[in-house]
């Protein structure tokens, strides 16, 4: 265990250090990125282009702006250079928004999805296992930023049953926050339930035909606790896996559709923004970010996997 | 005579497929009596499994239908409810699988596993269950149980592991012990341990089917036997009975094809040719003509059950005692070849 | 667009069948050349998914050691990289400056930066489970067989082992091809994938967004195409599991 969490710390190091030089690198090699020539405006004039130069230190080798950049990450003084915005303070701001839809997302696709799953498998091959079947797959085959615009105007500008977008802290308004939060719930589940659903369905269908539910039938066990103690024990394993990797991904900011259609200002929202904007620092801070939920939730997976399979040891 | 514990009575069973319906048991009756060890013989696809595992009502599902009747203490196990099953199974009659690497949960330590197995049908506190884990685990001779109660079945040898799968069958002392084929996934010598713990166990035991392929266990341990082929009983008798006098050319061709280090050795071990019946469009008449180097016009039409040798044998054959004898005689052993 | 919010031209009728769209061009010939770029971009994008994946995994899985800490290394970083922020970034960089490989050049608008940015990020979602398949093909008789003979490393790997893990490769490549349909459609919704005047299903989308409220069909239709497309492919990518995964059928007991 301890051998474990060593080599994932180290492991996690080298791969945020490897992603912060991939970022760098797109941003500073293609051609006519260069960061000055956009902040001086419409139309440059030389001079200014060359004081923003040296303001920023882009005339700087570019493993010296590299180290620089990686400096002020560190110490958290990483700055916009489009507005001068703090990008930690930025991040932090946006946090609170991409954990309300996330978490509460979360909540919602695992429930249905494992409930879906399990009606599914239990009424395999008949009319509600067709319908979850169906649900799911069309489900995962939507596109989410479509599914949020059509619910978002024809909820909202229609019948107006919803805010238009936006987003109101929970500490500050209990109703509202969750008045705001239904559409981008349902909108970012949708996919997730279908996924789950699925695989839940056909991974209880593989496991009702391994011996060992055979043996828990055999010893005069109720139906009841054949299905959850030795069925579903072992069906979920392979769902809490990719749980832990959807909910680290969604939190690093990868719901940046649906926080940009609803309009959540949170951290997908703000480097879809930056992205626009080319704007390196915040970028490479969102990136950096998000790697690091995707990488800690993948070592958090990896000794749930041990903990729930006894069979599974932890290499170190 | 000892009474019968269960008598299976005229069973059918049939399984739809996509390939049609496979007619896995096709008219199956015997009766198991108290204390005595009932081998059931056969290849795979005879039936053998499926019969046993009827009997616990393992096989039920939606695409399963059943005929006859499987008694058992004034009940008809086969069209009982769920929750007559549920007290039956594990309490009355306990069943040990082919593969002990699968048929343990994978992720449950072994004590948990069988504490659960005394749980599921005595009221005893967790405490008391994990205490006779220990001594169940103690008496099917597993080495320093206190310790190995918490380990997990991926810890333990086949060997042990069938060893636990027999402890936890023993847990709740029942009357009836199920064996299918426990003994085909292991090694040459655990089988022989594990074929001396049951029998070692015979008095505790009650009455024991053990569903097997391999005739050297059945002579170990068996009282009778019954041989089946292609969803049929094609013979039934006692030990001595079948190995001394076996009727059907099937039972000959199992002894045939064993190795013995009494009698004659045959130059090579021969095997019976040919596959098993198919069980969707089985052949008409005698199930077993389109193997048998003896068939004749008659075996167009299906032999019944019938006592022909005398004894309490009944076999579905229809040659007389005498021919059989001759025929079944190949270079002084007993075997299926036909003599040039 | 015009005055009052609407698109400039006919509407919905029988001649130009969705109308026109807020620069009064066809929108059901766009939708048309749309899904000619969409499809183009899905199935190449997973083309090149499948090679590097298939290479990358059997060289990892087949000689192990460094070559496997290598490339795992590398599946590892982009797995970790947030994909859609990844894919974004790298689109709407490459977008702004296409690409000067020296040999070649790539210009901004061109279909090669989505196929290319999407084919790129979906590699070790491929590519580990081709690898931990060949890790243990590698152990399996056939192969120290093969290996006895004297067979070359390249051929066992191609007439050896390759055949072995084509059923993953075509379910997972039926689901790849569904799922960078959509990522390729979000892409240029955010302006980062297939870029304008050049049409996708994407792009028609984030159009017709714009006028929901007069020609809502805007936005609808290629939506839908969208949704049938992958909805079959899916359907598809099953129906192809079910018929390779003997484990899927039911089974007897």
């Amino acid at each position: 265990m301890l051998r474990f969490t060593v080599r994932r710390l180290a492991q996690t190091f080298f791969v945020l250090i490897a992603l912060s030089i991939i970022t760098f690198v797109i941003f500073n090699v293609i051609p006519n990125g260069d960061p000055a020539l956009r902040l001086a405006g419409r139309t440059p004039n030389p001079a200014v282009v060359q004081q923003i130069r040296e303001d920023f230190g882009f005339n700087d080798p570019l493993p010296t702006q590299y180290a620089n950049l990686m400096e002020k990450t560190f110490k958290g003084e990483l700055e916009s250079y489009s507005n001068g915005t703090n990008v930690r303070e930025e991040l932090l701001r946006g946090l609170p928004n991409t954990a309300s839809l996330v978490i509460g997302a979360a909540i919602i696709w695992v429930v249905l999805g494992v409930l879906f799953g399990i009606l599914a498998a239990k009424y395999a091959g008949r009319i509600p296992d067709r319908l979850i079947t169906i649900i799911g797959i069309v489900g995962i085959s939507l596109p989410v930023f479509w599914v949020g615009a059509l619910l978002l105007y024809y909820l909202t500008f229609k019948v107006s049953l919803f805010p238009p977008g936006g987003y109101t802290p929970l500490t500050e308004d209990p109703v509202q926050w969750l008045y705001h939060m239904i559409l981008p719930w349902t909108t970012l589940s949708i996919l997730f339930i279908g996924f789950y659903s699925r695989l839940l369905r056909s991974n209880i269908l593989d496991t009702v035909n391994e011996d060992y539910v055979r043996t828990a039938r055999a010893k005069g066990l109720s139906e009841r606790r054949i299905t959850t103690r030795h069925v579903l024990r072992n069906a979920l394993i392979p769902i809490v896996t990719l749980f832990g990797l959807d909910f680290g991904a969604a939190f690093g900011g990868g719901a940046i559709l649906t926080e940009s259609i609803f309009n959540l200002q949170g951290v997908g929202q703000y480097a879809a923004d930056s992205i626009g904007t080319l704007d390196l620092p915040p970028i490479l801070g969102t990136v950096l970010y998000g790697a690091f939920f995707i990488v800690l939730l993948s070592a958090l997976v990896d000794i749930a996997y041990a903990f729930l399979d006894p069979r599974i040891r932890l290499s170190g | 005579m000892a009474e019968a514990l269960l008598t299976v009575e005229d069973l059918r069973v049939g399984f739809e497929t996509d390939d049609g319906r496979v007619q896995a048991v096709d008219g199956v009756s015997f009766e198991l009596r108290e204390g005595e060890v009932l081998a059931i013989v056969g290849e795979s696809g005879s039936g053998k499994s499926v019969t046993a595992q009827t009997i616990m009502g393992l096989t039920r599902s939606p695409n399963a239908a059943f005929e006859g009747r499987i008694g058992f203490e004034g009940e008809d196990l086969l069209n009982a409810s769920q929750e007559q099953l549920r007290r039956v199974r594990g309490n009355e009659i306990a069943m040990i699988f082919q593969d002990p690497m699968t048929s343990l949960h994978p992720v449950y330590k072994l004590g948990w596993q069988i504490a659960e197995q005394i749980q599921a049908h005595e009221q005893v506190s967790k405490a008391d269950a994990r205490e006779r884990a220990t001594e169940l685990l103690r008496r099917v001779g597993i080495p320093s149980p206190e310790s190995r109660i918490d380990n997990y079945p991926h810890e333990f040898s086949g060997g042990m592991r069938q060893r636990a799968m027999i402890a936890m069958a023993l847990a709740n002392s029942p009357r009836i012990l199920i064996a299918d084929e426990p003994t085909t996934a292991l090694d040459v010598t655990i089988q022989a341990q594990i074929i001396s713990l049951i029998g070692d166990l015979r008095s505790e035991l009650g009455s024991v089917i053990l569903i097997t392929h391999d005739l050297g266990v059945v002579a170990e341990i068996a009282d009778r036997v019954l041989v089946m082929y292609g969803g049929m009983v094609v013979e039934q008798g006692t030990l001595e009975e079948l190995f001394y006098n076996p009727q059907h050319p099937y039972t000959w061709g199992l002894l045939g094809s064993l190795a013995r280090v009494d009698g004659v050795k045959p130059r090579r071990l021969p095997s019976i040719a040919g596959a098993p019946p198919s069980l969707i469009a089985p052949p008409k008449g005698c199930r077993f003509r389109t193997r048998c180097p003896h068939e004749f016009d008659r075996c167009a039409e299906l032999p019944p059950l019938a006592a022909r040798a005398g004894g309490t044998q009944i076999d579905r054959c229809w040659l007389s005692p005498q021919e059989k004898a001759a025929k079944r005689a190949v270079e002084g052993r007993i075997g299926l070849e036909a003599t040039a | 667009m015009s005055v009052d919010g609407k698109p400039i031209g006919p509407g919905l009728s029988r001649k130009y069948l969705l109308g026109a769209d807020r620069n009064g061009r066809d929108v059901a010939v766009r939708l048309l050349y749309g899904g000619r770029n969409s499809l183009l971009v899905g199935f190449g994008a997973a083309l090149v998914t499948a090679t590097l994946a298939v290479s990358l995994g059997l060289i990892a899985g087949y000689f192990r050691g460094w070559a496997d800490r290598v490339i795992s290394g590398v599946f590892d970083i982009i797995w970790s990289f947030p994909v859609l922020l990844l894919a974004i970034a790298l689109g709407t960089a490459l977008a702004i400056g296409g690409l000067d490989l020296g040999l070649f050049t790539i210009g901004g608008s061109s279909l090669w930066i989505p196929t290319l940015v999407i084919g790129l990020v979906y590699v070790p979602y491929l590519g580990r489970p081709i690898r931990g398949q060949v890790l243990s093909l590698r152990e399996k008789e056939f192969v120290e067989a093969a290996i006895a003979q004297g067979m070359r490393p390249g051929r066992i790997m191609f007439s050896e082992i390759l055949p072995n893990v084509t059923s993953t490769i075509l379910v997972f490549g039926t689901l790849i091809i569904a799922n960078n349909i959509i990522t390729e459609a979000a892409l240029s919704f955010l302006g980062a994938g297939i870029q304008s005047p050049a049409p996708s299903w994407g792009n028609l989308i984030g159009d017709g967004v714009d006028f929901l409220a007069t020609a809502p069909h805007l936005a609808i239709v290629p939506g839908i195409a969208i949704v049938l497309t992958v909805l079959s492919l899916n359907v598809f990518g099953d129906g192809l599991r079910d018929a390779l995964d003997p484990r899927a059928k039911v089974r007897l007991r």
